[in-house]
């Protein structure tokens, strides 16, 4: 990418909000009904009917506030934009535009440079969900599913502050683990629950003005994101090189095809004629009821990534990944609470072994078939030298396929450790007789060879040596 | 036993059917055959359900005989068909909604059942209650008992017109504008708009959702009383419904209207009023100052502007409320559209009729990007003071007086080519809308043989005040007994 260009891109993410109900009836939210069984008269906007906020919506949007150290609006408007689509069954979509509920907050993330970087949230408001059209299945029509119509969203807006579709997957991330965090949204992005929209625009580095931006939509993954934005930007660098001009108009992310293509200009673009709502009433709260929240916030990533790294030595990229998702840190507390083994010896089984196993198999950490109370267990072996790291892995392994406790599996599998010196001497002997040739290397000053040997050792032994020990005896024989 | 059933308020009767003079069944079957033979003249209604009336009045039989009479126990009414009604076609007067059968009862029609009221029908009314003579109705303009080739007024003129010729005891209607006052000055009834907020506006098909109130039309206060007491209070499937205690109504009635302070708007009577209805107003003005009540004139500099704002609100909120209508789930849809837009374009050109269709164009308008804070935002500034001048004249008075309508009824057909003229006829009604004040009209006289109403408005929550000052009116007048001829 030519350096002489800056990219300015600023995210509209929105995440459904964990609510029962949806937010402004009595439906449920269920996600993967039959089509048009969870939509009740008020969504289906029946004649005659009226919304009534539910009331959980407002705590969360105020949980996520206080959260990213924003204000939290005493006075905040449902507003209606009106625009005709039929899965918006009223005409309209109730959401907030000129009062928000959430207003001015910021968080960090690390640059490319590894600096901290401050990302401003110029608004959070709240807004209901449109239903689905369904293509498929049908012919010279659609179909309408207004199962999802009326759920509750969370649209959070950003500053233009990112320089990087690096930068806005961090960002990006920093919001699915807060969320998360709060209890506030499932981040599912399979089921469309976590979802973004990236306005991205190019500027000559040095250049105050901002570029014309396109809206880039349908973003679903983090990895689509990545994609979409960088194809984006070299799209417009191109152009404005080859002397065309970028159009603001909203592009379609296509990720079959790893491009995006335009929707909608501008001038194509609906008045969508916002008024307050006169079906609702604003929305009021107290600075006592914002308080009583604060009370029920949990300990949020960046403070916890902090505690980790003074209270139990990790890396601070170590403890970054563990608090990336509540359950996962939590995990990791509670393995470090009950073993004999050092904290950052924990991060990293947790982070390596366990998290790859979870991966492979496609399990969140709740449904790890190995419990924190097994894992400690397991590192207290190491520990205690009854085996070695390396063995750990394979006792790991039967752990995790259900064969038993890691003192079973070490038992049943004849994996203890060989700690008796003499009988580790003996392998010894016998390995160094094999190899004179490289005996020799060794003596001629090829200390390197000291790997080989003590594989041949575990080799030998079937992984079992204590390998301090092997090193050891290896360097006093080998003289 | 007494055989004119019909001529006898809901009060009345309510004592009858008390008494046993009479059986539910036997009233309800009085009224559905004054209906079958005197409707056709009028067209007030759009749907006579007999067969549940009959049913829901044996059931209320029934009840009264094992001691389970609610308050309103086998008493016979007609419900505007803007109230959803379950399994009734429920039309709004429009073509949109011609075969629509609602799944859902209304706040309003499940309190009233509730109570053990009888549904005769719903009646009809100006399309989505847009208009001041039931002419913007899809199923042809409802005629004035008074003078079939008079108006009775809209847009709640169905119920006004039926109450008034004795074809129901009661009737539901909604006031937007004035679209129960109105009617009911045009047509020698009583019609009591209650506050903003005090009756549950769910299952209200919505015209202008931040004035729209559901109220009554009857043949006296005392009904209104006895209706209000049903359908007031909180509901929660409405937001902006208050919860407001709701007062025994009838008790209110009996109080004096001695040293009650009446408020005499002085632009009421400026150029704009019919000089032989500002006499009969005048006349009844002094019948309350005879009576106890001390007048007093109170200013109202920015009445002028009321209709202007209206007509900036009302259309704002309409051109949003009736997005829905869009012929993909209900209601009226176009034949084999070629595309979406076409779906729409032609759904909503045949759907809806001339009047709506202005409306919401005008709404449209006045809501565009780079016209909202022209038009919307300054309406709703102005009706900010409205609502002052309002305030200030109740520091000083307990009620405003004065005419419900400029003129008495008007021919069918002389208004509909000048929408101006015609908005022109809720100047004095509109104001309790934009400020969500509580509004009556009950007759005090004739102009021509024609019906003329007086307007009462008080502070909000001041239903009671109204309804004991109508009510002490109506003792010393007889205006409300005027009993249309062809329909004694």
């Amino acid at each position: 990418m030519s350096s002489a260009w800056e990219v300015v891109i600023g995210l509209e993410i929105h995440a459904q909000l964990a609510t029962s109900s949806k937010i402004f009836s009595g439906a449920s939210t269920a996600y993967g009904a039959e089509p048009n069984t969870q939509a009740c008269l008020v969504d289906l906007g029946y004649p005659g009917v009226l919304p009534v906020l539910n009331e959980e919506v407002v705590r969360m949007a105020t949980m996520f506030g206080l959260a990213v150290n924003a204000t939290v609006a005493t006075r905040s408007v449902f507003a209606r934009k009106n625009y005709f689509y039929p899965d918006l069954p009223k005409g309209y979509q109730i959401s907030q535009f000129e009062l928000p509920i959430v207003e001015h907050g910021e968080l960090f993330i690390t640059d490319a440079d590894g600096n901290e970087k401050r990302i401003g949230i110029t608004r959070a408001h709240l807004e209901e969900d449109a239903g689905k059209s369904v293509h498929e299945g049908f012919e010279q029509s659609s179909g309408i599913d207004l199962n999802r119509t009326g759920t509750p969203l969370l649209e959070i807006v950003s500053e233009p502050d990112l320089r990087s579709a690096k930068e806005a997957i961090a960002y990006m991330r920093k919001i699915h683990t807060i969320v998360r965090y709060l209890g506030i949204s499932d981040g599912n992005m399979q089921e469309g629950s976590f979802r973004c929209d990236a306005n991205v625009s190019v500027r000559p580095r040095g250049q105050e003005e901002l570029g014309t931006r396109a809206e880039l939509k349908n973003l679903n993954s983090f990895r689509f994101i990545e994609k979409a934005i960088n194809f984006e930007i070299e799209r417009q660098i191109e152009l404005i090189e080859d002397g065309g001009e970028v159009v603001q108009e909203t592009r379609l992310y296509d990720s079959d095809k790893d491009e995006t293509r335009s929707m909608r200009s501008k001038e194509e673009a609906n008045d969508y004629r916002y008024f307050p709502d006169p079906d609702l009433l604003p929305v009021e709260i107290d600075a006592a009821y914002i308080e009583a929240v604060r009370e029920t916030l949990p300990e949020l990533p960046a403070a916890k990534q902090q505690r980790f790294v003074a209270d139990y030595g990790l890396r601070e990229d170590d403890a970054g990944i563990l608090v990336a998702v509540r359950a996962f840190a939590d995990f990791f507390e509670d393995v470090v609470a009950s073993t004999q083994g050092k904290a950052q010896g924990v991060a990293n089984f947790v982070i390596g072994d366990l998290a790859g196993a979870l991966n492979r198999d496609g399990l969140d950490i709740e449904q790890s078939p190995v419990s924190a109370a097994a894992l400690a267990a397991l590192l207290d072996r190491i520990r205690d030298n009854t085996i070695s790291g390396k063995i750990a892995k394979e006792v790991f392994e039967a752990m995790w396929a259900g064969e038993g406790t890691a003192d079973e599996i070490i038992e049943a599998k004849g994996l203890r450790q060989i700690t008796d010196s003499s009988a580790i001497e003996a392998i010894v002997d016998k390995v160094i007789e094999a190899n004179p040739g490289q005996v020799a290397e060794y003596k001629a000053g090829k200390d390197k060879l000291i790997g080989f040997f003590v594989g041949q050792v575990m080799k030998e032994t079937g992984g079992k040596a204590n390998p301090g020990q092997v090193n050891q005896i290896l360097k006093q024989k080998l003289g | 036993m007494s055989r004119d059933l019909h001529s006898q308020t809901l009060t009345e009767l309510a004592a009858g059917l008390e008494r046993g003079d009479f059986s539910s069944v036997e009233l309800t079957e009085d009224l559905l055959g004054r209906i079958d033979s005197h409707d056709a003249a009028l067209n007030a209604f759009v749907t006579v359900t007999a067969e549940r009336a009959l049913a829901a009045a044996k059931s209320s039989d029934e009840a009264r005989a094992a001691g389970n009479a609610g308050v309103l126990n086998g008493l016979p009414l007609v419900h505007k068909d803007i109230f959803c009604t379950r399994d009734v076609l429920t039309t709004c007067g429009s073509r949109m909604l011609e075969n629509f059968i609602s799944p859902y009862d209304a706040t309003v029609v499940g309190k009233l059942a509730g109570a053990g009221a009888v549904v005769l029908g719903k009646t009809n009314m100006d399309e989505f209650a847009m208009g001041s003579s039931n002419e913007t109705s899809y199923f042809g303009p409802v005629k004035n008992p008074w003078d079939l080739d008079c108006s009775p007024g809209g847009s709640s003129g169905g119920s006004a017109a039926a109450v008034a010729a004795r074809l129901a005891p009661a009737g539901t209607g909604t006031d937007t504008g004035g679209s129960i006052r109105q009617p009911a000055a045009l047509t020698g009834t009583v019609g009591l708009k209650p506050t903003y907020g005090r009756v549950s506006r769910y299952g209200m098909i919505a015209f202008a959702s931040s004035l729209d109130q559901a109220g009554v039309i009857t043949r006296s206060s005392a009904d209104a009383a006895l209706l209000l007491g049903v359908m007031a209070g909180f509901d929660e499937r409405d937001s902006t419904s208050i919860d407001h205690p709701v007062p025994d109504y009838t008790a209110a009635l009996s109080g004096s209207i001695k040293g009650l302070r009446v408020g005499v708007v002085r632009q009421h009577f400026d150029d704009g009023l019919d000089e032989k209805t500002g006499a009969a107003v005048h006349e009844a003005l002094a019948v309350l100052e005879a009576n106890g009540a001390k007048l007093t004139e109170v200013d109202m500099p920015n009445l002028d502007l009321s209709v202007p704002t209206y007509y900036v609100v009302a259309p704002a909120e309409c051109s949003s409320n009736l997005s829905r209508f869009d012929g993909v789930r209900f209601g009226h849809r176009a034949e084999n559209p070629e595309d979406l837009l076409d779906l729409y374009c032609r759904s909503r050109g045949e759907g809806f009729g001339a009047e709506v269709k202005r409306r919401i164009m005008t709404g449209t308008y006045v809501l565009s990007a780079g016209y909202y804070d022209a038009y919307y935002l300054k309406a709703q500034q102005v009706r900010h003071l409205i609502a002052d001048d309002f305030h200030k004249a109740f520091e000083n008075v307990d009620v405003i007086a004065g005419p419900t309508s400029p003129t008495p009824a008007f021919k069918l057909g002389d208004k509909t080519d000048d929408p101006i003229t015609m908005y022109l006829n809720d100047i004095y009604t509109i104001g309790a809308n934009l400020a969500g004040l509580p509004g009556m009209s009950t007759p005090c006289g004739f102009v021509d043989g024609l019906p003329v109403g007086l307007h009462l408005v008080a502070p909000h929550w001041g239903e009671e005040t109204l309804l004991r000052c109508a009510h002490q009116y109506e003792q010393l007048t007889d205006w409300h007994k005027a009993c249309p001829e062809d329909f004694s």
